[in-house]
């Protein structure tokens, strides 16, 4: 248990349901032939990480930020732009690294110190404000970032698919440059998520639970609320940045929609509150269902929306239209806050999801 | 009221006047920046009338924050939904649009608000009665839930629409400008600056010369005692979420026009403009509001002439500066 940091998941059925996750995804490449398999599963690695770092946003401190997607569009633009610039060598990646997590770090920390200045209350309103001047300025300052069109780049050699590590004809699987790339994001992935259970079962975690159940009791206990709220929006923007290089290493592109667009940021909170929140695990089980579905249920829309139109059904082909997935996760999403907010998780915890971990204040 | 009246005046509380004098400071600042008076005077008419027109579609908010300390992030869905609604009536009768009566326009543009504000109005009723009655009190749930309708809104509007820009031709009377000198101010801004204008003078009326607006006012200050006084606040607030949902519908009638086009994702945009002036002018204040947005408008439209490509940072620039001299809002009225 050393390794989960003292906290399992406390239900068999969960236990059963990460196991299951985490084993499908390493033997992704080997189990599930074909490049979109390998992409889902890199993209649930990702947003898994990314997800987890704002579950320790959302479910332990109960802020709500809409800027997370900022941090991880940083990440994917410093890793993207130092490759493009410096072409496809180690050197490009280490400098992307270290340009983007501190940036992403300074601006938390800039974001955060300000909004203690101002009432708690405007802290997600600042935060959208902010994201959205910053996606602007992305797509304006097209000479850096490559505007609309983003970025695209070579990766260093050894990370290439044409790389051959093992040939066929050993085990009779070829493992490339991509796969190598693919357990590269696996394992930051699950190195970072298994650090921000370290996190938030530390006594500054617990500190983090005590300031979003009551702020004025942690703060008259001699906490220093402000601190420790402005370090926890600084460790979640790390994370959300180092995912973002993931995302851009594994895309081998960073533009504004994949890794700035404000659906992203919608996408993460559905992912978190159908996991469940203040659970960490909840991440992984939110961004499982919900990449899942995105890729191989948006197909199914299609399906039903040829059907009913050519059932000469009026509205619901509008409706059914895969471009419309959106509607049916926003009505998901009222559903879910409303019917279950412990999320999968909660409700696996504690069965009839009597106690109900309300993070308002 | 007049049964209460004395002779002698109550006295007064003490006018806060510095957040008046920063619009028209910043004005009077920008005419050496800008060199030529005439585009200094049309710069200055289009924010006003922009401020206004933003005036409107956050006056609902601040006052919904206000009273109820509910935090809406779908408001931005009520202005779509009010210009989409007004599509409606303005399509068929495009031909009366394009007479060039000032009367025959305003025949169909005058329906066209009204259904468009009764529509959001109304939506408004449901969203309160879905959406935020079960969260009531819990800050976090009313955001996920309203970031939620604002998702089902946007993307109910495109299913039902259709994803394309609608065009929305502004009426031939309210083309053009008028030429005073070499000054050339655009009629539609002067129509958007007097109905701002009017709904800022009526919302101040409603709010501090009738009962209502009375209970109101008290209800931001202190909603307990209102409530132990023996009045429904939650009839009250029903009340004015509805009124300032069918304004924010007004107000995406006058952007939509204004812009010529009607698109689901102009609330996006405007929801960050929104979200800003009520945070500068403080939450659950009219007269914080109003300044708000003129300033936001100003620094939208000069730091558009003078630095083009900062338009949105600037208002953050705006809205930190403000901040940091005002941590709470130009005007803070609620104790929280």
């Amino acid at each position: 248990m050393m390794i989960l940091s003292g906290d399992p998941p406390r239900s068999r059925v969960l236990t059963l349901l990460l196991v299951l996750i985490i084993l499908a995804l390493a033997a992704t490449p080997f189990l599930f032939p074909g490049a979109k398999a390998l992409n889902v599963a890199a993209k649930i690695c990702v947003f898994a990480a990314l997800v987890a770092s704002y579950d320790l946003l959302l479910g332990y401190t109960g802020s709500v930020s809409f800027a997370h997607t900022m941090f991880y569009g940083i990440g994917s633009y410093a890793v993207a732009i130092a490759l493009y610039g410096m072409g496809p060598n180690w050197t490009a990646v280490a400098t992307g690294i270290v340009i983007g997590l501190p940036l992403a770090a300074l601006l938390a920390l800039a974001i955060g110190l300000f909004s203690l200045r101002v009432a708690a209350i405007f802290f997600a309103m600042i935060t959208l404000a902010v994201a959205s001047a910053f996606q602007v300025l992305a797509s304006q300052l097209s000479w850096l970032t490559g505007g609309e069109d983003g970025r695209s780049f070579q990766l260093p050699e050894l990370l290439r698919p044409g790389t051959v590590l093992i040939s066929k004809n050993m085990f009779g699987f070829e493992v490339n440059g991509r796969i190598l790339t693919f357990y590269l994001v696996f394992a930051i992935s699950a190195l970072m998520i298994l650090g921000l259970l370290r996190v938030v079962n530390s006594p500054f975690g617990r500190v983090l639970q005590a300031i979003r159940e009551n702020r004025f009791r942690a703060e008259a206990l001699g906490f220093r609320t402000v601190f420790h709220l402005t370090y926890a929006n600084c460790l979640a923007a790390l994370v959300a940045a180092s995912a973002g290089i993931l995302n851009a290493l594994w895309l081998r592109y960073a533009g504004p929609d994949t890794s700035l667009s404000f659906s992203i940021m919608l996408d993460i909170l559905l992912m978190v509150v159908i996991g469940g929140m203040g659970t960490i695990y909840g991440a992984i089980i939110g961004a499982t269902i919900f990449i899942l579905a995105q890729n191989y249920l948006q197909s199914l829309m299609g399906v039903a929306s040829k059907a009913a139109s050519e059932a000469g059904l009026p509205l619901l082909p509008g409706l059914l239209h895969p471009d419309r997935w959106l509607l049916w996760l926003g009505l998901l999403f009222i559903a879910s806050v409303y019917f279950f907010p412990t999320g999968v998780v909660g409700r696996l915890r504690h069965g009839g999801g009597k106690k109900t971990a309300d993070a308002s204040h | 009221m007049t049964d209460l009246a004395a002779n002698d005046p109550l006295p007064k509380p003490k006018r806060d006047i510095a957040p008046v004098l920063l619009p028209i400071a910043l004005a009077l600042l920008m005419i050496p920046l800008i060199g030529s008076t005439s585009s200094w005077l049309t710069l200055t008419a289009a924010s006003l009338a922009m401020g206004m027109m933003i005036f409107i579609m956050a006056s609902g908010l601040t006052l919904v924050f206000g009273l109820m300390d509910v935090l809406n992030f779908g408001h931005g869905a009520f202005i779509a939904v009010g210009a989409y609604v007004a599509t409606l009536v303005l399509a068929p009768f495009a031909a009366s649009i394009q007479a060039d009566s000032l009367w025959m326009n305003l025949a169909v543009l005058a329906p066209a608000a009204l259904l468009s504000m009764a529509v959001s109005g109304a939506l408004g009723l449901i969203v309160e009665r879905v959406l935020i009655l079960p969260v009531y009190g819990q800050h976090l749930k009313q955001i996920l839930m309203t970031t939620g309708g604002l998702i089902v809104a946007e993307q109910t509007l495109y299913a039902l629409w259709g994803p394309q820009i609608i065009p929305m031709p502004l009426p031939a009377s309210l083309r053009g400008s008028f030429i005073l000198g070499d000054v050339a101010i655009a009629k539609y801004r002067v129509l958007a600056m007097l109905i701002g204008l009017a709904v800022f003078i009526a919302i101040q009326l409603v709010l501090n010369r009738t009962k209502l607006g009375l209970l109101i006012r008290a209800g931001v200050e202190n909603r307990e005692m209102v409530e132990a006084l023996g009045y429904r606040i939650r009839r009250l607030f029903l009340g004015v979420f509805m009124t300032g949902s069918a304004l924010a519908g007004l107000g995406g009638v006058m952007w939509a026009l204004y812009r010529e086009q009607v698109h689901a994702s102009m609330s996006d945009d405007l929801t960050v403009l929104i979200f800003i002036v009520v945070i500068i002018g403080g939450l659950g204040s009219i007269g914080g509001c109003f300044i708000g947005a003129i300033l936001v408008a100003m620094v939208a439209n000069y730091g558009g002439f003078l630095v083009p490509k900062l338009a949105l940072v600037s208002n953050i620039l705006l809205m930190v500066a403000i901040l940091m001299w005002r941590p709470r809002g130009l005007y803070a009225v609620t104790s929280r």
